[in-house]
């Protein structure tokens, strides 16, 4: 347990902190992909990658303002740029530095792909209107985030040898980073009381065969489940690589907070 | 060889002011200027992403950093259809990328300027889309069809960039002191690189006069500066922002507004190469192009495969 865990007593307070752990995961990725803006390997990447950036900062807002509406805070900028690193509640394959264009497909595949089976089943039990309604309108998004890796994730695994060996070493190199999408602690717990976040043991296998079926379709070897996982990202144990992103995302609005920036 | 009736029936059609298509026949010049042009804006749109690019990462509120990332999103949509529009002029996407990273085909100098503060930002979408939208609403109408079309697209787009710009800059030149420091220090250093995007003065530019006759551009450099000088002098104003001109003053007789020299040495040397980002410019996009070189062959390769597996 870290230093500020506490656990959700509540249904409101399970739903916040629901509400945080899926945008902060969605805002600090979306900040990686937001960095291949002019950088991409062709104009339709550039396009794609911020148009999937774009998406994802826009879940993360949404999720925010409703988070900060329920739990008395100032808007949704309040927990993007007034929380500290150990504070931030995404789990630590989002964090990472946007590495070549194989890592960032690698990564963006195996997230939205836990993304869509996550939201799928969470559509079926959140009763919370609100919380559901944004569920629905994001998922169609999703789907076509899943996609758009998952082609990339073909291209170059059945590519040249070169793609091949670059997206599976960002395969194999991520792959300690995958366990804590389906990690279920102390405040998960309470949130599956309240039908707020869903048993994993179901969509994870569903999960694992569509990997599986992915990376083997693209001549590609599946890394080992069993490995060592990297863990403790959920409750603000990140890697080294989140302050620094912090602190360049933050760094404008802490300096004149008192001033108006939207 | 292009025969004087082929010329005079060319120039018969511009000056009905019939739309050229990629079919139809046209002067050598012509297609020359127009994918000399063409392909300047689609890299101004590339190269544009990267000062912009810049503060992704660090805009200070979710809203505004969406409205970024969608601007950034557009240019690389605009410089997509219009590299597609030049490639109907015969030539390919590759080979205007690579005349611009290894040649010297060139792009608008305004993005040879760094972007210091998040007011650059704003400042970017109020003057430079600003100036952009002038210049490219003319351009809808020109005689070259694709090109018309792209700009009429790209125009819309603009106008909303800009609008997002001037309306956070407003905000920030009524904000705190340091808002307002932010804001009038982008608006000085903007303000005559954006007067320079117009180009040189008519006096001293030798394509003005054959653009014009074949309908490509339909107002002059001078024409269509002193058009925008016009609306940003009112613009400014009501914000409470100062252009750095002591020389600007309203002249009763022409009913526009007179403005100091421009600095043209500097705009010249900038051209050339010698300005403050230039060179960092090209190696951002060169290092792109290059280490996204085995993505785009991964994608070829895997097309082959496929088309041979579909055949077989």
């Amino acid at each position: 347990m870290s230093t500020f865990d506490t656990i959700p007593q509540t249904r409101q307070e399970a739903l916040v902190e629901v509400l945080l752990r899926l945008a902060d995961d969605r805002l600090i990725l979306g900040h990686r992909l937001s960095e291949w803006a002019g950088h991409g390997p062709e104009l339709e990447e550039d396009l794609a990658l911020a148009n999937i950036a774009l998406d994802m900062i826009g879940h993360a807002s949404a999720l925010y303002e409703y988070a900060a509406k329920l739990d008395n805070k100032p808007d949704e900028d309040y927990f993007a740029y007034f929380r500290d690193d150990i504070d931030f509640k995404n789990i630590a394959l989002a964090e990472l530095p946007r590495g070549d264009f194989a890592f960032t497909i690698a990564r963006q595949f195996l997230f939205s792909l836990f993304s869509y089976f996550l939201y799928k089943d969470l559509i079926e039990i959140v009763e919370d209107e609100q919380f559901n309604g944004m569920l629905q309108k994001h998922f169609k998004e999703i789907k076509y985030h899943l996609r758009h890796s998952r082609e990339w994730v073909l291209r170059l695994g059945d590519g040249t040898d070169e793609s091949k060996s670059r997206i599976q070493n960002a395969f194999d190199n991520i792959w300690m980073y995958t366990g804590e999408m389906f990690e279920i602690d102390e405040p998960f717990k309470a949130a599956i009381e309240h039908n707020l976040y869903t048993k994993v043991a179901k969509w994870q296998s569903e999960w694992r065969t569509f990997v599986n079926s992915t990376l083997t379709e693209a001549t590609l070897t599946v890394p080992d489940y069993e490995q060592y996982m990297f863990t403790g990202a959920r409750s603000g144990r990140h890697t080294e690589y989140l302050g620094h992103l912090l602190a360049q995302m933050q760094f404008l609005r802490r300096s004149y907070p008192d001033a108006e920036w939207k | 060889m292009d025969t004087q009736k082929q010329l005079d029936d060319f120039q018969k059609r511009i000056d009905n002011g019939e739309k050229i298509e990629p079919k139809d026949w046209m002067p050598e010049r012509y297609r020359k200027q127009l994918i000399r042009m063409m392909s300047q804006h689609a890299h101004s749109e590339i190269v544009g992403m990267l000062p912009e690019g810049n503060w992704i990462t660090r805009v200070p509120s979710l809203k505004r950093k969406m409205v970024l990332l969608a601007k950034v999103q557009d240019e690389a949509g605009h410089g997509l259809y219009l590299y597609s529009g030049t490639e109907t002029l015969g030539v390919t996407r590759k080979e205007l990328i690579e005349d611009y990273i290894y040649g010297n085909a060139k792009y608008s100098s305004i993005f040879n300027y760094p972007t210091l503060t998040y007011a650059d930002i704003c400042v970017i979408g109020w003057l430079v889309d600003g100036a952009a939208i002038v210049n490219q609403t003319m351009l809808a109408k020109s005689s070259y069809g694709p090109y018309a079309r792209a700009n009429l697209r790209i125009c819309k787009e603009e106008s909303f960039h800009k609008k997002q710009g001037y309306e956070m800059l407003a905000k920030m030149a009524n904000g705190t002191p340091e808002q307002r420091k932010m804001a009038q220090d982008a608006v000085n250093r903007w303000w005559w690189p954006t007067l320079m995007m117009f180009g040189p003065h008519d006096s001293d530019s030798p394509n003005s006069a054959e653009l014009i006759k074949w309908g490509v551009k339909t107002k002059t450099n001078d024409e269509l500066r002193r058009h925008f000088v016009d609306r940003t002098v009112m613009e400014a104003e009501a914000i409470g922002i100062t252009l750095p001109d002591p020389e600007l003053s309203y002249n009763e007789e022409t009913g526009h507004w007179d403005f100091g020299a421009i600095p043209w040495d500097e705009f010249w040397s900038v051209v050339k190469g010698d300005g403050p980002m230039n060179l960092e410019r090209i190696k951002a996009r060169k290092i792109a192009y290059e280490e996204g070189e085995w993505v785009r062959k991964a994608a070829k390769e895997y097309a082959r495969k496929r088309k041979l597996e579909k055949a077989s």
